[in-house]
């Protein structure tokens, strides 16, 4: 297909209009756009949740989310970035908790105003069952919080779309680290790995790395698997 | 016969004992209590706004997944059975208002969008009325430790039993806890108070006001000579029992009362005493039990 047939759509970023190639993701038409990305955007794979996007789409009345590395764009799209979902990140020594709902709720006790109007799980670009890591952790279900919500990202979209104004990833977060230090307890392969580090087993290597110039690096990180 | 059982977040949290006693002594009637796979809390207080659709929600989220279940041959019913009094009331009278009122279904239809319509096809209940419909012949030929002596004085506060229409029995003079005492071999202590209230969500913020309310029940059925008092709600059974050290500090002389599930004593009485949990109880109900030989020596 020659350059000039590609198909174009048009997408509104926030509210200005963009003739753009069809099949690119949000982030890519974005930036085809002459957008340059200086927030709301890290890994560009769909593991950091930097990118989350709100949209509506043309006839349509739902407010949907997704990640922009990740969406393509459709015709008639209206698209803003959410990059920040301001939210209080509580410190806990982990060591002290013990994992039941009292935790939850000494810690973010708005979880108790959840509706189960299961909005959350609409907005996770995810496809999580937000509601329902939210509602296990209010009842005290640390394993089905944790387990639930172990593919969250933390992109914030549940957290700007709650009625309740509860941010469910804090919630999460919480239940899998109640988890994994209370109930499942350090594993032994991750004890060895803390145990080499600590030995330095790894610096010569690190060392090494930080002398390499850009191409070299480039070079490792293609071979890598082979070098395993 | 397995019916479906919607525990509710207090079962699972503070009332551990409640529920596990239920389950026990309700096998050992023959009837399976199987909890719903998914839940989510019930709503914990019936909207009394007309508009307000948006706490429908919660309760009838809850009866979808009741008919999922029954679909998915889980369960032999769609009457949901439930413990706790506040679930009881909540998700009872959203089922009714949603199967009255055609637009409000649709309303709470179109926001859930993702679940299955309600089918309005379930039931809602409480144990007691599950028991009730066993026939009390039934769970006296299951005693295998008849409460001999034991003075028990059933309370039912609010939410079993109002708005009038909702209850799961008179409103004004209940008597199923009564009979099902006595099918356990108890004697059943009266009080005229056994239907007021304990004085619920005060206790967050307002704990004199549920003290003082909690004394006059309290001490109602200690003059009436009641070894201890016999609850299905736990908020009832918190603001009775652990709040008296609250009722301690305003009333000098005060002597604690044990409070304790009907599905403990129902346990015990079928001899299942591991699955009775009393030492959950604050006060602590042991001791007036085992004044009356009702508890195993401990070795
Ligand atoms: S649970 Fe919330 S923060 Fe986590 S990925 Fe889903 S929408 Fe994003
Ligand atoms: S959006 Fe908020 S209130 Fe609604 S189900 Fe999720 S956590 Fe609960
Ligand atoms: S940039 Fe990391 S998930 Fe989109």
């Amino acid at each position: 297909m020659m350059d000039d047939e590609v198909e174009m759509v048009t997408i509104y970023v926030m509210g200005k209009r963009h003739r753009v190639p069809a099949g690119l993701t949000i982030m890519k038409a974005m930036e085809y756009a002459g957008h340059q990305f200086r927030r709301g955007a890290g890994c560009r794979g769909g593991f950091c949740g930097a990118c989350a996007t709100i949209y509506r789409t043309k006839g349509s009345y739902k407010l949907q989310g997704a990640l922009a590395c990740q969406k393509i764009v459709e015709d008639g799209m209206y698209i803003a970035q959410i990059p920040f979902s301001p939210a209080e990140k509580k410190t806990y020594n982990i060591e002290e908790l013990r994992p039941d709902a009292g935790v939850f709720l000494e810690y973010y006790p708005e979880i108790a105003r959840c509706l189960s109007c299961n909005t959350c799980t609409k907005a996770c670009p995810q496809d999580i069952m937000v509601m329902d890591y939210v509602q296990a952790a209010l009842r005290g279900d640390v394993e089905e919080a944790a387990k639930l919500s172990f593919d969250c990202i933390g992109c914030g979209l549940c957290a700007v779309r709650c009625p309740a104004e509860i941010v469910p990833y804090n919630i999460g977060q919480l239940a899998r680290r109640l988890y994994s230090r209370h109930i499942v307890g350090p594993t032994e392969h991750v004890l060895k790995r803390v145990r080499e580090i600590e030995e330095g087993r790894f610096d010569e290597e690190i060392e090494e790395l930080k002398t390499l110039d850009r191409e070299a690096l480039q070079e490792r990180y293609e071979t890598r698997e082979r070098r395993l | 016969m397995r019916l479906p059982y919607y525990p509710g977040c207090t079962l699972k949290t503070t009332a551990q004992n409640f529920e596990e006693s239920a389950l026990a002594s309700a096998r050992a009637l023959g009837v399976e209590l199987v909890e719903l796979p998914r839940w989510n809390c019930c709503g914990t207080v019936h909207a009394l706004a007309k508009d307000d659709v948006m706490h429908y929600l919660a309760p009838i989220r809850n009866l979808i997944r009741v008919e999922e279940m029954a679909e998915s041959g889980l369960v032999d019913e769609k009457r949901v059975v439930t413990l706790c009094a506040m679930c009881y009331n909540t998700l009872k009278r959203a089922n009714a208002v949603v199967k009255e009122d055609q637009e409000k279904m649709q309303k709470v239809r179109e926001i859930m969008e993702r679940e299955n319509p309600y089918g309005g096809s379930v039931q809602v209940v409480h144990l007691l009325q599950v028991l009730r419909d066993l026939d009390w012949s039934k769970v006296a030929d299951r005693v295998e430790r008849p409460l001999k002596g034991l003075r028990v004085a059933p309370y039912y506060g609010c939410l079993l039993l109002r708005p009038r229409g909702f209850g799961i029995d008179d409103v004004d003079n209940p008597q199923v806890m009564e009979r099902l005492l006595e099918a356990l071999g108890a004697e059943v202590v009266n009080i005229p108070f056994k239907t007021k209230c304990c004085g619920a969500y005060h206790t967050v913020q307002m704990k004199e006001v549920v003290a003082e309310l909690s004394h006059r029940i309290l001490d109602q059925a200690s003059s009436a000579g009641a070894d201890m008092v016999a609850t299905a709600c736990p908020l009832c059974e918190y603001n009775l029992g652990p709040r008296q050290e609250e009722v301690k500090k305003l009333f000098r002389g005060f002597a604690p009362l044990p409070v304790v599930y009907f599905t403990q004593l129902m346990a015990l009485a079928f001899g299942l005493e591991e699955a009775t949990g009393f030492e959950q109880n604050d006060p602590d109900p042991r001791p007036a039990l085992r004044a009356r030989g009702l508890l195993k020596e401990e070795s």
